[in-house]
C-alpha cells in the first residue's frame, strides 16, 4: 500500500474576494455569497458545480445557507476546519483529501468576517467585531475560566506572552519586529485592494502606541469586514479549465498547544507543537525544502509570530527567525523570502488568514501586485500558535 | 462593570474549592507523580486516570509577561496598565494570573512568586502572585 497522500491531487481553479474595509456595513452572509459568486465566475463554473464546500469552524454562512443561496441539489460533502486561524490552511488540506478520495469533484472553500471593531451584529462570539468584548461579565465556562479573571482576554494579550518568551529566549527585537510590518506595508501599498496603503518606517512603527508589552499598534494585524472564496478540484480537470490551476503540492495538519491555554502551551517543547510537525510532515510529502520555496503566506496575525513561523516551517533555525527579517529579509522583491506580498492580515485585510491563501494563487498564477518573478512554489500557513496546518502550491 | 468569574464544573470543584481555603491545589498522577493543569481526567504522560489532589509550594517565578495598556473589557479598564504573566510553579505546571503590587519596571522573567489568595465572590477565590521573599 503507497503512503497516504494528497501530492499533486487537487488545484485551486478559482478565486474570489469582495473589497475589504473596516466598517462595510454588510452581513457576512451576503460577502460570503459575492466572494463565491465571484470565484465561480473565476474559474469558469458554474455554483450548480460544486458538489462539496469547507468552511472555518467558526464560519457563520454554513451548509444550510449556502444551500438555501445558490439551491444547489449537488451540495453532497461538507467539512469544517479546527481552530479558527489555526485553520486557514488546513481547509485546502480538507478539500484536497475530499477531491483525492474521490468523495467531490468540484469544492468550495471560502469566510467571509465581518470583523471590524464597529461590526459587531448580535450577541454571539462569532457575529462579527470583536470576539472578546463578548465576554461581560457572564460566569465563565470552559477554559476562559482560567486566564479571563487575571485579564488575559483576547488574543493579542497571550500573543503578546508568547512574543515575550521568545525575546528572552532567543533576543527578539522591537527593529526586528518593525521589520515586518513595514515590508507588509509596502506590499500592501502597491495592492489596490488593501486597507492600509500608506507606507510606513521603522520609526513609524516604534512610535506606535503600545497595546500589550511588547506588541505596539503597528504589530496586530487588522480589523476587517470583507470575504474570500475558492474552489479546488482535481488536478486533471483544472487542466481544462479557465485559469492556470495552483497545484496542491503537499499539504499536512498537526495538533498542538493553544496560545489561548499557555498551561498547556508550554507544557511541550516547541519541535513537538503543531507548526514544527506539520511542517516536517508537509515537507516529507512535498519532496522540497524551505531553499525550494519562492514566496511564503504566513498567518501574521502579530509581527513576532510571523518570525517564530520562519522558524518553525525551517526557513530560519530556532531563535534566528529575528535575524532573518533584517534588511528587508521578507520584502518583495529582493528579500530573502518575499512573505505575505499582498500587505497580508497586517495590512491588506483580516480575513482569518484567507485572504493571504487566495495571494498566494494569484503569486502562482503570476498576477500579484507584488510578482516574485518565476514564482514555482509557494507556501500557505495557519496560525502557528494554534492546531494547524500548511499546505505548498505549485505551478 | 463586573469581573467576569469562573463557573466551577466537576472536572475543576476541587481547585475552587481549595482556593477557597487558601490553598493552591493541582491533580497530580497516583501513577506516575506528575502535576498537571489546567484539570483533566488523564494524566497526558501515562494516562492514568487515578490522581490526587496535591498542594502546590505556591512558589514559583515568571516565565513570561505581559503589561496590557489596552483596550481591555470595562472591568479591568480601571486597572490598566496592568499585568498578566505565566507562572512556572515548582511542581512544574504553568498558572496564568498576575503579580500584585509590582511596577512594570520591575516585572521580568524569572521573578521568584509566590502565590497568594484573592477573594473575588461567595465561591470564588483568585488565585493570584506576590514577589517572594
Amino acid at each position: 500500500m503507497s503512503a497516504p497522500t494528497i501530492r499533486d491531487r487537487a488545484a485551486i481553479v478559482g478565486i474570489g474576494q469582495t473589497a475589504f474595509g473596516k466598517a462595510l456595513g454588510r452581513s457576512e452572509y451576503d460577502m460570503a455569497l459575492e466572494a463565491i459568486l465571484a470565484a465561480c465566475a473565476d474559474a469558469g463554473l458554474s455554483p450548480r458545480d460544486i458538489d462539496g464546500t469547507v468552511r472555518y469552524d467558526m464560519e457563520t454562512t454554513d451548509e444550510e445557507n449556502l444551500l438555501a443561496a445558490l439551491g444547489n441539489p449537488a451540495l453532497g460533502w461538507f467539512a469544517s476546519s479546527a481552530w479558527g486561524g489555526g485553520g486557514a490552511a488546513s481547509v485546502l488540506v480538507l478539500a484536497a483529501t475530499a477531491i483525492a478520495a474521490g468523495m467531490a469533484s468540484t469544492v468550495l472553500v471560502y469566510r467571509s468576517r465581518a470583523r471590524g471593531k464597529q461590526s459587531a451584529y448580535g450577541p454571539g462570539a462569532h457575529q462579527g467585531g470583536r470576539y472578546w468584548e463578548r465576554l461581560g461579565s457572564a460566569p465563565l465556562t470552559g477554559l476562559n475560566k482560567w486566564h479571563v479573571p487575571h485579564g488575559l482576554v483576547a488574543a493579542f494579550q497571550e500573543m503578546a506572552m508568547i512574543a515575550m518568551r521568545h525575546r528572552i529566549e532567543c533576543g527578539t527585537s522591537d527593529e526586528q519586529y518593525a521589520e515586518v510590518a513595514v515590508a507588509f506595508r509596502s506590499h500592501a501599498a502597491r495592492n489596490p485592494n488593501a486597507v492600509m496603503r500608506t507606507p510606513i518606517t521603522i520609526a513609524d512603527h516604534h512610535a506606535s502606541r503600545m497595546i500589550s508589552d511588547p506588541l505596539r499598534l503597528l504589530d496586530c494585524c487588522l480589523e476587517t469586514d470583507g470575504a474570500v472564496a475558492l474552489l479546488v478540484t482535481s488536478a486533471a480537470r483544472a487542466r481544462d479549465l479557465r485559469q492556470p490551476p495552483a497545484y496542491i503540492l503537499a499539504g499536512a495538519m498537526a495538533a498542538g498547544g493553544h496560545h489561548v491555554r499557555l498551561s498547556t502551551f508550554y507544557d511541550r517543547e516547541r519541535h513537538d507543537d503543531g507548526a514544527p510537525r506539520a511542517a516536517r510532515r508537509l515537507w516529507a510529502m512535498a519532496a522540497v525544502g524551505p531553499g525550494d520555496i519562492d514566496v511564503a503566506c504566513f498567518y501574521d496575525f502579530f509581527t513576532p509570530l510571523v518570525i517564530m513561523a520562519l522558524e518553525d516551517y525551517g526557513f530560519a533555525k530556532p531563535g534566528e527567525g529575528g535575524p532573518f527579517v533584517e534588511r528587508g529579509g521578507l520584502a518583495w522583491p529582493d528579500g530573502r523570502l518575499p512573505c505575505n506580498t499582498n500587505g497580508g492580515q497586517l495590512s491588506e485585510a483580516f480575513i482569518h488568514g484567507f485572504n493571504n491563501t487566495v495571494e498566494a494563487v494569484r503569486q502562482i498564477r503570476g498576477t500579484s501586485t507584488a510578482q516574485v518573478k518565476d514564482c514555482e512554489l509557494a507556501l500557505v500557513a495557519g496560525g502557528n500558535t494554534d492546531p494547524t496546518g500548511a499546505v505548498i502550491l505549485r505551478r | 462593570m463586573s469581573l467576569p468569574l469562573p463557573q466551577p464544573t466537576g472536572d475543576d470543584a476541587e481547585f475552587w474549592a481549595a482556593a477557597r481555603r487558601g490553598e493552591l491545589r493541582f491533580q497530580r498522577c497516583t501513577a506516575c507523580g506528575r502535576f498537571r493543569h489546567y484539570p483533566r481526567p488523564t494524566c497526558p504522560q501515562c494516562l492514568s486516570r487515578e490522581f490526587t489532589w496535591e498542594q502546590s509550594s505556591g512558589h514559583g517565578t515568571v516565565y513570561t509577561c505581559t503589561i496590557v495598556r489596552g483596550p481591555t473589557l470595562p472591568a479591568f479598564e480601571t486597572e490598566l496598565p496592568y499585568n498578566v504573566v505565566d507562572v512556572l510553579l515548582d511542581e512544574g505546571v504553568h498558572f496564568v494570573s498576575q503579580v500584585l503590587d509590582c511596577p512594570p519596571e520591575e516585572l521580568h522573567a524569572g521573578l521568584p512568586v509566590e502565590a497568594v489568595f484573592v477573594l473575588a465572590s461567595e465561591e470564588i477565590t483568585l488565585v493570584k502572585f506576590r514577589r517572594a521573599g
